[in-house]
């Protein structure tokens, strides 16, 4: 099936060879980072997590939230996501792949990366989340060539298949509740030290997770013959509100925990994110851009008219997507760090090397999106090569 | 998580070295630990529960003294960054106020609430590094210490993460050009890995006293037993009103600030 993605016109060569420069690029600066250390990136003594952590984390979101297609095409036979089930496994396998590459390209020792297999310590969640990442990668990995295979054979899909992508439902859920675990379980970190961070990933990652499949099925139905219909998207931007409209709500849990017990180590990490502390205030206009996109795209996504109107749809999705990127891929992990428990304000901002390593990964990751969307699409007949 | 005891820190120093492709000084440093360690078991000091007691009151008798700090560093290979995002330290002094960020001021004494205050890694009995590293580079051995295996860190951090002490370092670069001298006795370590206090275990290992206690010129550090009830740690803890940084996490730990 690969040679499908082996041809192809102009625009999508032109596409390929865009990406695959980026992935040189970055593949160039990691080994600037592989000779100097980690002391290429924008990361200090006081704030030890980053960037490639940050991306990783909201990364894990978006391939957790597949199960939101899977999930009720499987479970409530809702048989209009059969489209694009196979679209959002493909999206969990190149989610799954760059956060594993962001976990290795965040490593000191990288050659040393095998101890986690040969010296495994079971209390640590670190070691839980790579079983589970691991154990997702491989069920979206078999479950999508199987029924990818049997497409193109125009046969039923054999049935032992079906109990594995049940399986693959609670995965999803465990992927990101074992990564939100590696952040809530630090008694020492009071910004992370909290039971509803859980649920509040589960929610960012089910309303961007979908927002970004729902971008791509726009552009895929742009420059092909594929079109999941209008009931689908539909059906897609309602999860997407109904997750939306929960983040909020989680958010607000905190804040309002936070300052009303007026506990000073609950409140300086939200404060130094929304009004700075003691002059630092890097990630103030982020974190503002976060919350306005955010509230805008509730508002959008809540109005039937605005949302049923594509137009609307799509800007709704985008503004999504780049709210919880900033929430979740900038300003969460930061956060944790800042002040330090010596009370100590370090800010952080990722030097050019370590932002052309994530866009490399990043890159990475969209060719494998293309190219499995590309098979996909070319088995389905619905792009002529 | 219980301890490991020395002979097991051995074997998994030795397959670490083998697997970890790591650095030749280092895994010279622990080829010759087997010889070392069979001397502790005859003479070397066996604690049951090592713990550190400081007299903040008698550390800023000398203004500005560094003693501790100076000789910690040298003998363990200790790089010095001059900018504060390299940095790595095993000792420090932090403002008071920094170091017990929790405490509720009206127990101190108002000429210490600015004073710098003696600070390093707290070899927690219940210590949240310990419990998160994946590989188990970071572990406990029985005696109390939270020790590095050096060979087999990762370097991802997540013990950094967990430490509400902020103890560890990270070598975000080659620390080795930015030791002013290397000690041979020493291992140097790589870029890459976390590093920290250990209690001076290699010199414990040879019957000497750790080397911040021998430095202190006002004797203001006691190194001792916690189950010895004769100790001199004890002795102090009795007679005086101890504090520690942060008890309310569980963290357990055992340096003691006498008030
Ligand atoms: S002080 Fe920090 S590094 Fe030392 S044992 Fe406790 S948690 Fe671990
Ligand atoms: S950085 Fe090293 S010592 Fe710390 S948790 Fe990771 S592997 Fe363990």
């Amino acid at each position: 099936m690969l040679e499908k993605a082996l041809v192809g016109d102009k625009k999508y060569w032109t596409w390929v060879l865009f990406l695959m420069a980026i992935i040189a690029t970055g593949f160039l600066f990691y080994l600037r980072q592989l000779g100097y250390g980690l002391g290429i990136t924008g990361l200090s003594r006081d704030v030890t997590w980053g960037f490639y952590i940050a991306q990783f984390t909201f990364l894990v979101g978006v391939a957790a939230s597949a199960v939101m297609v899977v999930l009720p095409y499987y479970l409530h036979n809702y048989k209009m996501f059969g489209k694009m089930t196979i679209l959002g496994e493909f999206l969990a396998i190149s989610a799954v792949t760059m956060c594993i590459l962001f976990i290795t390209v965040d490593l000191g020792q990288p050659m040393r990366a095998f101890n986690l297999i040969l010296h495994p310590s079971p209390s640590s969640v670190l070691f839980w989340d790579t079983i589970v990442l691991s154990g997702y990668l491989l069920l979206n990995v078999i479950i999508s060539r199987v029924t990818l295979e049997s497409e193109r054979k125009g046969i039923k899909p054999p049935s032992w298949i079906k109990p594995i992508i049940i399986l693959s439902i609670p995965w999803a859920i465990s992927i990101h509740t074992v990564t939100a675990f590696i952040y809530s379980g630090l008694g020492g970190r009071p910004f992370w030290f909290t039971a509803i961070l859980t649920p509040r990933f589960l929610a960012s990652a089910f309303a961007s997770g979908p927002a970004f499949l729902l971008l791509v099925v726009f552009i895929v139905r742009k420059f092909t013959r594929f079109d999941p219909g209008r009931e689908p998207i539909q059906k897609l931007a309602q999860i997407i509100t109904y997750a939306m409209l929960l983040n909020l709500f989680f958010i607000l849990l905190e804040v309002f925990t936070a300052f009303y017990s007026r506990i000073p180590d609950h409140m300086t990490s939200f404060q130094y994110l929304f009004s700075g502390l003691d002059g630092h205030s890097k990630l103030v206009p982020w974190m503002w851009t976060s919350v306005t996109l955010g509230v805008l795209a509730a508002v959008l996504l809540v109005n039937p008219k605005t949302r049923q109107n594509e137009k609307w749809l799509i800007f709704a999705c985008a503004a999504v997507f780049v709210s919880i990127w900033i929430d979740k891929g900038i300003g969460m992990v930061v956060a944790g760090f800042v002040p330090t428990p010596l009370g100590a304000i370090t800010e952080y901002w990722p030097t050019f090397p370590e932002t052309m390593i994530t866009l490399g990964v990043y890159a990475l990751g969209f060719l494998m999106i293309t190219i499995f969307y590309k098979i996909a699409l070319s088995v389905r007949g619905e792009i002529s090569t | 998580m219980s301890g490991i005891d020395r002979r097991n820190f051995i074997k998994i120093a030795g397959l670490t070295t083998i697997i970890g492709l790591s650095g030749k000084p280092l895994a010279d440093a622990f080829a010759s630990q087997p010889a070392q360690a069979s001397a502790a078991e005859k003479e070397g000091h066996v604690g049951k529960r090592w713990a550190l007691v400081i007299d903040p009151k008698k550390c800023l008798e000398k203004e500005g003294c560094r003693a501790c700090i100076d000789a910690c560093h040298r003998i363990h290979n200790v790089p010095q960054f001059d900018n504060r995002k390299d940095e790595i330290k095993w000792i420090w002094k932090e403002e008071y106020e920094k170091a017990f960020l929790d405490q509720e001021n009206e127990f101190i004494e108002d000429s210490l609430k600015e004073k710098p205050v003696l600070v390093l890694c707290n070899h927690c009995d219940n210590p949240p590094c310990v419990r998160v590293c994946p590989t188990q580079a970071t572990w406990k051995r029985q005696d109390g210490i939270v020790m590095m295996d050096w060979h087999r860190c990762i370097g991802c951090r997540y013990c950094v993460a967990a430490c509400p002490y902020g103890s560890r370092s990270f070598n975000w670069r080659d620390p080795r050009p930015f030791i002013k001298e290397i000690d041979k006795d020493f291992p140097t370590r790589t870029r890459g890995v976390v590093e920290k206090c250990t209690f001076c275990n290699e010199r414990l290992a040879k019957g000497l006293p750790l080397a911040c206690v021998e430095a202190c010129p006002e004797k203001a550090m006691a190194f001792g037993d916690l189950e010895d009830p004769e100790s001199e740690v004890r002795q102090l803890l009795r007679n005086r009103f101890a504090i520690r940084r942060k008890p309310y996490l569980g963290t357990q730990p055992v340096v003691f600030y006498l008030v």
